[in-house]
């Protein structure tokens, strides 16, 4: 935060609520891990380079689900493969997220009817956060979905919902 | 170079019945159509001859014909009983620019073809494709087990036109 320098005079102490501060941290750097499909990887590497530039949103492939926060399901969905990713989600430390990258993974997207070898969408086996559509989605989509989901970050809640639902207020 | 027709004369001065026909009356380039039980040693003279030289496999691929009968069962399940499945082979010689296509067909219900595997060491995971999607057996294949298809896939062959996908797979659902 580059501007939070200029408006302080003087010492040193930032005063946030607990939950504002992890879930600045959270959104701030997410880390996906380092996997690709389909064609919509090749569209997620092209997120990540120099145009898009996905690492000024904090998101940069680590080649590693132990220290990943964000998976991004970016192509078809095999059968074969989802016993595979689904093994990739529980390695990955809570909080953890899952960007549904295009149609395949969304809902088996061409492969809907007759692809007798494809998963028809990744919330068949991995629970989903934010589905981005398109075949595949441009660049400009996959970073809209990722906004989506910071946003999502930032009304997170350390917090149990209290007995009526509300968080952090009484009735 | 050699035509179709040549290449045919040649194949069946040396094998005889093996080499069933030469068929010219399709759209498409002439094609030799031999024995399944025959066809390594087909394949291993169309490229030690000298005239030949076919050291190149280009393709080989497996075809559903579905000319058998279909038949019904109680649930109302369509299947076919009978007729021929077919392997492909698409053949060149790089050294002397020739082409040749080979078709072969055996029986459906027991469908056995013998691998070219040590003729041209590329048609392994071609024979395993084969193998895989349409249940062709390729007799004295080195490795003959699933190529694309999960190992332990057992709900039958994704290309042949009676398959049936399986509601479940690993407990995930399959259907849309």
């Amino acid at each position: 935060m580059g501007l939070l320098d200029q408006e302080f005079t003087d010492g040193n102490i930032v005063i946030a609520k607990t939950e504002d501060l992890f879930n600045w941290a959270r959104l701030s750097s997410l880390w996906q891990v380092g996997f690709g499909l389909a064609c919509c990887a090749i569209e997620m590497m092209a997120t990540s380079a120099s145009h898009y530039d996905f690492d000024r949103f904090g998101v940069i492939p680590r080649p590693s689900p132990r220290q990943s926060d964000v998976i991004i399901i970016s192509g078809t969905v095999t059968l074969k493969m989802a016993i595979r990713i689904k093994r990739l989600y529980e390695q990955m430390p809570d909080p953890k997220y899952v960007i549904s990258m295009g149609s395949c993974s969304n809902c088996g997207g061409p492969y809907w009817e007759h692809g007798y070898h494809v998963l028809k969408g990744v919330d068949r086996v991995i629970p989903v956060d934010v589905y981005v559509p398109g075949c595949p989605p441009r660049p400009e989509a996959l970073l809209e979905g990722l906004l989506k989901l910071q946003e999502k970050i930032r009304n997170e809640s350390i917090v149990k919902p209290n007995r009526y639902g509300l968080i952090g207020k009484s009735a | 170079m050699k035509t179709a027709e040549e290449i045919f004369n040649l194949l069946k001065e040396k094998f005889g019945d093996s080499i069933i026909e030469l068929k010219t009356d399709k759209p498409v380039e002439h094609y030799l159509v031999v024995d399944p039980l025959m066809v390594n040693k087909i394949c291993m003279f169309l490229r030690n001859e000298n005239g030949l030289q076919f050291d190149s496999l280009m393709n080989l691929s497996g075809v559903d014909d579905a000319n058998g009968d279909k038949v019904k069962d109680e649930q109302e399940l369509e299947s076919i009983k009978g007729g021929t499945l077919s392997v492909f082979y698409h053949l060149e010689s790089t050294s002397l620019k020739h082409k040749l296509t080979l078709k072969t067909s055996t029986g459906r219900e027991k469908p056995e073809v013998v691998t070219v595997t040590e003729v041209w060491k590329g048609a392994d995971w071609h024979e395993r494709e084969a193998y895989d999607m349409y249940g062709i057996i390729f007799i004295n294949h080195p490795d003959l087990r699933r190529i694309l298809m999960p190992y332990d896939w057992e709900y039958g062959y994704p290309l042949r036109k009676d398959y049936k996908n399986p509601e479940f797979y690993q407990g995930m659902k399959v259907p849309y």
